[in-house]
């Protein structure tokens, strides 16, 4: 793994997604730490996104590193015209690793062909976010103290969300159940239930929360948004169905756990926010650690 | 029978005969292998009847040997094409197409937010299905399928 690009979650394999958990739970015991010294981390991110980016900056300051780079392509060269492969070649002349968030799918690809210092791909439009697994991988983990033979509920929008696809890509190594809870426009696309068939996985599709959440556990969240949808009528009759409320969780097991990407708008009710079920805000808290135990492992640290 | 419908192109004497060509294809296959940019003889014929393919195209090439990696590029639109590979009026070879694992240019990738389509990038596709045409673009990831597929040239 050392000085390979981290650009789909399918770059790494089972052994490989373990062994960065591993990592992570390391430096969840000692986050701060001088290994990333005298090393310069490069933050491109050519569209804003806050949260990702502080999230590898706090990776990086505690480790002792250096961050350079722009929160927005608005105030770099790019805007002036620049080729991603110009800014990318000019970059890793200052840096040793470049994290990229980039709004055109496949930037990241292109990226870490280009780049003589590996790239970690930070989200590349819809495409990929391989980071969003692995610390969703990390929280199941942690929550579940193993990641074989789970039931985990993914809700909401499963045709576009990336993060969905990306995390039930990965978690097909470990034998895990699968319920999708979505609108009928929002359903898996077929693609991933042909790829789960030909495991021999099991998944079950509903289109509303169902009486089988007591066998959940992880309900993974996330947004149902009005612009998916051909027919705004169609939005205002699903838009309530896919919130998340405490009443919901009475049933459920004492190990379920409630994750969801961030940020939230209204998908889960802010009742459920002091249930010790939820988990979002961790989650959020283990991308730290997460991002540190990729970074250090692809430097070779 | 089969000679009768090759009199109707004229012979050549030395070159390459390209023969079950879809004949809606017949003009991409020419782009494909830049016989439009090239300097040798170039005759075709168009919509003769053909068992196989409803309408066909038969394309010859005077002078002209192709690489089977060039020849395998208009495995996208003319996958049953075959050649006959011509030495003084006489066919001393005969060739099929073979559909490449992988296909780098040729084609453009059929989603408008993929970096092949916002940058000057080549592109490369791993092609999942070779006689229905479907390719995956290695940039974006998504599915670029026969309905859609658009020659670049
Ligand atoms: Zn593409």
């Amino acid at each position: 793994m050392k000085n390979r690009s981290l650009v789909s979650i399918e770059d790494y394999t089972k052994d490989e997604i373990l062994q960065i958990l591993d990592r992570a739970a390391e430096f969840e015991k000692k986050p701060i730490q001088t290994i990333l010294n005298g090393y310069v981390i490069a933050s491109l991110f050519f569209e804003p996104s806050t949260r990702t980016r502080l999230s590898f900056e706090s990776a990086v300051n505690k480790l002792g590193g250096r961050i350079i780079g722009f929160s927005d392509s608005g105030s770099s060269s790019v805007k002036k015209g620049e080729s991603l492969n110009d800014t990318i070649l000019t970059v890793a002349n200052y840096s040793d690793l470049i994290v990229m968030r980039h709004p055109i799918e496949g930037a990241a690809k292109l990226a870490s062909e280009v780049s003589p210092v590996p790239v970690v791909n930070a989200g590349d439009g819809a495409n990929q976010h391989p980071t969003q697994t692995l610390l969703d991988m990390y929280s199941i983990l942690k929550t579940q103290g193993t990641l074989e033979n789970l039931n985990i509920f993914l809700v909401g929008d499963l045709k576009y969300g990336r993060t969905v696809h990306s995390l039930l890509m990965a978690m097909s190594h470990f034998n895990t159940t699968f319920n999708f809870i979505s609108p009928e426009e929002l359903k898996m696309p077929d693609e991933y239930k042909l790829y789960l068939d030909n495991l021999g996985l099991k998944y079950y599709e509903h289109t509303d929360f169902t009486k089988y959440i007591a066998e959940a556990d992880i309900v993974y969240m996330t947004r149902v948004q009005r612009e998916r949808f051909s027919d705004p009528m169609e939005y205002e009759k699903v838009k309530n169905v896919y919130v998340l409320r405490n009443s919901m969780l009475e049933n459920t097991k004492s190990n379920m756990k409630v994750l969801h990407p961030l940020p939230r708008v209204n998908e889960i009710h802010q009742d459920v926010d002091t249930n010790e079920k939820a988990y979002y805000f961790q989650q959020a808290l283990n991308g730290v650690y997460t991002r540190q135990a990729i970074i250090a492992t692809i430097l070779g640290l | 029978m089969e000679q009768s419908k090759e009199l109707k192109v004229s012979a050549i004497k030395d070159g390459t005969v390209i023969d079950h060509i879809p004949a809606n294809n017949l003009f991409r296959v020419i782009s494909i292998l830049g016989l439009d940019k090239i300097d040798n003889h170039l005759t075709f014929g168009n919509n003769l009847d053909s068992k196989k393919l409803g309408h066909k195209a038969i394309i010859k090439i005077s002078d002209k040997f192709f690489e089977d990696t060039e020849i395998n590029k208009i495995a996208l639109v003319a996958p049953q094409a075959k050649l006959n590979i011509i030495k003084d009026y006489k066919v001393i070879e005969k060739k099929v197409v073979n559909v490449p694992t992988e296909i780098i240019g040729i084609a453009k990738c059929v989603n408008p937010k993929c970096i092949t389509n916002n940058e000057n990038v080549t592109t490369k596709f791993k092609v999942l299905d070779g006689n229905d045409v479907t390719l995956k673009c290695l940039y974006c990831e998504k599915i670029t399928d026969k309905d859609n597929l658009v020659i670049i040239k």
